[in-house]
């Protein structure tokens, strides 16, 4: 494989909380040693509970916040050797929310064209010219650029979201939950013109979701993340055909498919989603897991990998296994 | 394109949102009747020179206490009738405004200013920033505003200028309250992550991208604090601590109608009344921009 | 088996300054005991409405009229605001999306637990707490006795919405409403959830109403669907009927558009519906899809026939797609509705 264009070298952010006015200051691990790689082209899906750290570890990437621990490798260089513009130019976002990513005071045509006046991209009789050929790309209507996001719908707005992290010609998007907040037959077309920008710009997708059905429709890896540690990571294929992690078995059997022919599912996960500012002792999954053994809540589970996936989990150690 | 079969096909729905503030301040009685009653007064402040049909300052001895139109004593040389020292009370009372409409808007400016920037700056960078300007908020509110005003004034002497500045440099903390904590909300706006990743500058950002949704709450509390400096002012003058005469300010004339409180009740009241409608008419205004504002609904 | 809800022409109006929005236009259902109806359909179709016209909750400018609109034998209709307080916690019990908002911040879980079953029934505190801890067990939630000391925002979303669970089934209600019950939740804790609220249901023999927008959830946990669109019902049947013979184009389009894994190729193209939900203020004459319909023709403009099966399987559309066969859809129903 090439190098990866993105790099998380064991990567922690830690963030201090203060619980009431008088309280002590807690720490919160919302990203723990992390190590993950994006190469050039790939999906690469991140699933996992809300409060695991997914949109921490997005914004870590963004170089909107920096890691407590670890780097971050841009085409092998570290993020904070680089200044803004570079970054701003490879990695660009797009949020969950429709809604709330759009400034409600400005017209969709400075919206999407605020990169460029920003970096000063080329000449600016040009920014009139490239601002509404994105809009061709992502499929609006001209007729929206002096439309206020208000006047627009949830999926359209998604799609000027879109323009504006394009317009950059960056190489990695990040997308954070990018169809959560839509209605089924709107995800459908944003999934759809995600995916055909991707074979026709040759972009990275960083794509975040909790639907799994929708990770495995558009990711070609997938990462399982629990509690600020990536549990699981396999093409996937092979996580979607067999997934070793308890955890990532338990999220898959979650997945409602619309064939009434099953019932509901019985994931005998615990209710509890625990606390991370008071994480469990051991492997952090071991109170929710069917099958906890009794070195599980003593020694956190090293990562081993197992053909070609990578795993977190006692129930895989070498010694386990071989025993 | 291959998208392009997807591509919504449906017009761009509803007005813009400038058209909807519109229809909305045309809709609100009271902003109308506000902002009416507010430009008049406004317009006869600023052609203060030409409608007066005196000179405000000119004391005629001979034609003290004269009483208005209205009053069978009354003649038409002197409409609202003269003071204690023959100055034609019409004239004075289009000059008071001036005054005022001074007072008020300059203590505003100011006092905005400085409340709009340490509230924006604490909301926007929280932590120490925010400890700091929420303990000078705190600061400020434990000082009574008459008693501070009135012992500035006593130590430097009152003057337009003084009373501007000491009211300018005393009524920001609204200002501040309300900034901090709009800035608060909208600093975890996805729109604000998505400019700071696109790579614009602090600045960029707090001018650009949160400004413009504060504006709204910012004109609102500048009406407030406008009534809020002229009420102040004339309270000073009133007790001989404002404007100095022979300045025609609106609560010099109180004080110095008070005098004849029994006898012209005149005197005490037109004054009194242009200072009420002054004040009614701007907070109408306030009231109603806060109405035509208020965050709407997100279908 | 006699039906606990029936409901006939139930219209919502909104007078707004630009009109008059209609947001449930003539909708006909029947729920019966031990039976789950789910509601489904993109936001703004009007089922929050529906369910609060049933509950007697809509806001203060919205209108309801109905030509029926029957609960366990009480005319809704004509019912008193003290005849609806009375039902309310007691006969039918709702559950909202968001538990934080719907449960007060200032009162205990414990206080709030007890409150219905203290109005709505003569038991004593103490009766009131041992039923509110026994079902706080029964929704899952250890150390119970403990948590009824605990104030809302001490619970995660999941907990919160157990406990709105449990308070819902005090009074042993014979009609329950949830309204996206789970939309807010993780999918791990969504699948406990429904769990929770099917086995709950069939051990109380209740009738439930759950509207929803995931066709997911409705395939797993319904008994009979209702699709709505733009205020109207536009296919209805059970869920074998629906998912499996879906007639209208809205039904179809929708499950084109989620990806299934197994079913839907990853990397392939999904289905999708182009366009939006037409506005809903003013008289709308004909199908309301029809903007956004590959099949549409000139007629659709014009009245819309139903088109209904033996078996009840309804559809609104001016095309006929063929005979319903009622006879694999109503065993299906036979088959689910017989183990309640
Ligand atoms: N700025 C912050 N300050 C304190 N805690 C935070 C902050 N941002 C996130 N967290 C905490 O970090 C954890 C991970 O959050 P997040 O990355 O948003 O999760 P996800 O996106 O997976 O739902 C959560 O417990 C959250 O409360
Ligand atoms: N209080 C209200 N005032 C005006 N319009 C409303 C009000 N409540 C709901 N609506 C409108 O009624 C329609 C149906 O709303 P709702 O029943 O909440 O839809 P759903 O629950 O299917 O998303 C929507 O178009 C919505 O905008
Ligand atoms: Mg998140
Ligand atoms: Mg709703």
């Amino acid at each position: 494989m090439s190098v990866p264009v993105l790099e998380l070298e064991n990567v922690s952010k830690t963030f201090s909380i203060k619980q009431g006015i008088f309280g002590k200051r807690k720490e919160l691990k919302a990203v723990d040693h992390l190590n993950l790689s994006l190469e050039k082209g790939e999906v690469l899906g991140l699933v996992g509970e809300s409060g695991c750290g997914k949109s921490t570890l997005a914004r870590i990437l963004l170089g909107l916040e920096s890691p407590t621990q670890g780097r971050v490798l841009v085409d092998g260089e570290d993020i904070t050797t680089r200044d803004r513009s570079y970054l701003a130019r490879r990695i660009q976002p797009i949020f969950q929310d429709p809604y709330s990513s759009l400034n409600p005071r400005k017209t969709i045509a400075d919206i999407i064209s605020l990169p460029l006046r920003v970096h000063k991209v080329g000449a600016s009789r040009d920014w009139d010219k490239q601002t509404s050929d994105i809009l061709d790309v992502v499929g609006l209507p001209q007729r929206v650029l002096r439309s206020y996001p208000s006047q627009l719908s949830g999926g359209q707005r998604q799609r000027v979201a879109i323009a504006r992290a394009l317009i950059m010609k960056p190489e990695i998007v990040i997308c954070d939950e990018p169809t959560s907040a839509l209605d089924v037959s709107v995800q459908s077309q944003i999934l759809n013109l995600l995916s055909d920008l991707r074979d026709e710009l040759g972009l990275t997708y960083l794509f975040i979701s909790h639907n799994l059905a929708v990770v495995e429709h558009l990711a070609t890896r997938v990462a399982v993340m629990y509690l600020g540690r990536i549990v699981e990571e396999a093409k996937a294929s092979a996580l979607f055909a067999g997934p070793d992690h308890p955890y990532t078995s338990a999220l898959l059997e979650s997945v409602l498919t619309p064939d009434p022919s099953l019932g509901v599912p019985d994931t005998q996960l615990g209710a509890v989603f625990p606390n991370p500012i008071n994480p469990p002792s051991g492997c952090h999954f071991h109170p929710r897991c069917p099958k906890v053994m009794d070195i599980c809540s003593q020694k956190a589970p090293e990562m081993v990998l197992r053909d070609g996936k990578r795993i977190e989990c006692h129930l895989f150690a070498p010694e386990a296994v071989s025993a | 394109m291959t998208n392009t079969t997807e591509t919504m096909n449906n017009d761009v729905t509803g007005p813009t949102p400038g058209q909807i503030l519109w229809s909305k301040i045309l809709g609100h009685r009271g902003l109308m009747f506000g902002s009416i009653v507010l430009l008049i007064i406004i317009v006869m402040a600023i052609f203060a020179p030409l409608l007066s049909p005196h000179d405000p300052y000119h004391q005629d001895l001979m034609a003290r206490i004269i009483p208005p139109v209205w009053d069978a004593r009354g003649s038409w040389d002197h409409i609202l009738g003269t003071d204690h020292l023959g100055r034609d009370y019409l004239s004075r009372l289009l000059y008071g405004a001036r005054i005022s409409l001074a007072i008020g808007g300059v203590a505003a400016i100011i006092s905005g200013v400085i409340g709009t920037c340490m509230g924006v700056a604490a909301g926007y960078f929280g932590g120490r920033v925010d400890n700091c300007v929420t303990f000078l908020i705190n600061v400020r509110l434990a000082m009574p505003v008459v008693l501070v005003a009135l012992a500035v004034v006593a130590v430097f002497g009152g003057s337009l200028q003084v009373v501007i500045i000491v009211l300018g440099l005393l009524l920001w903390d609204r200002f501040a309250v309300v900034m901090r904590s709009a800035t608060l909300q909208l600093r975890s706006m996805e729109y604000v992550t998505a400019a700071k990743a696109i790579g614009c500058s602090t600045k960029r950002i707090i001018f650009s991208e949160i400004m413009p949704n504060i504006a709204n709450n910012l004109i609102v509390i500048v009406t407030l604090e406008m009534a809020h400096a002229i009420l102040l002012e004339a309270a000073l003058s009133f007790l001989g601590l404002g404007v100095q005469p022979p300045t025609p300010s609106w609560g010099l004339m109180v004080s110095e109608g008070k005098q004849m409180l029994l006898f012209e009740p005149w005197m005490i009241s037109i004054p009194g009344v242009a200072l009420f409608i002054l004040v009614l008419a701007i907070n109408l205004l306030g009231d109603g921009l806060r109405d035509v504002s208020a965050p709407e609904n997100r279908n | 088996m006699e039906n606990i809800l029936s409901v006939r022409g139930l219209k919502v109006d909104i007078p707004l300054a630009a009109g008059t929005l209609h947001a449930v236009r003539g909708i006909d259902f029947e729920v019966r005991r031990g039976e789950t109806l789910c509601v489904v359909g993109e936001s703004g179709s009007g089922k929050s409405l529906t369910s609060l016209a049933i509950m007697g909750l809509l806001p203060k400018q919205a209108q309801r009229s109905a030509d029926r609109l029957d609960f366990a034998g009480v005319d809704l209709q004509h019912a008193s605001n003290r005849d609806m307080r009375k039902l309310r916690g007691d006969r039918i019990s709702m559950i909202f999306q968001e538990p934080m908002t719907s449960l007060n911040p200032a009162y205990t879980i414990g206080d709030q637990l007890t409150e219905a079953l203290l109005l709505h029934r003569k038991v004593g505190k103490a009766a009131a707490r041992n039923r509110a801890i026994e079902l706080l067990e029964k929704v899952g939630i250890t150390a119970a006795a403990s948590r009824m000391k605990q104030y809302p925002h001490q619970l995660s979303g999941g907990l919160r919405q157990r406990v709105m669970i449990a308070m819902a089934l005090m009074c042993e209600p014979d009609l329950i409403i949830a309204d996206e019950p789970t939309t807010a939740l993780d999918v791990t804790i969504q699948a406990q959830i429904l769990r929770l609220l099917k086995d709950l249901q069939r051990e109380l023999n209740m009738a439930m109403i759950l509207i929803t927008h995931d066709l997911g959830v409705v395939a797993r946990v319904a008994d009979k669907v209702a699709i709505m669109y733009a205020g109207e019902m536009v296919e209805a049947g059970t869920v074998n009927e629906v998912f499996t013979e879906p007639r209208h184009p809205y039904t179809r389009g929708l499950l084109r558009c989620i990806p299934v894994p197994g079913r839907t190729k990853a990397g392939e193209h999904l289905g999708s519906i182009p366009g939006i939900v037409p506005s809903l203020i003013g008289n709308m004459p004909g199908c309301a899809f029809r903007s956004r319909c590959d099949e549409a023709i000139p007629a659709c403009a014009a009245d819309i026939p139903k088109r209904l099966s033996s078996s009840g399987h309804l559809y609104r559309c001016v095309h006929d797609y063929g005979p319903l066969s009622s006879l694999s859809s109503s065993s299906g129903l036979q088959a689910k509705s017989g183990e309640a």
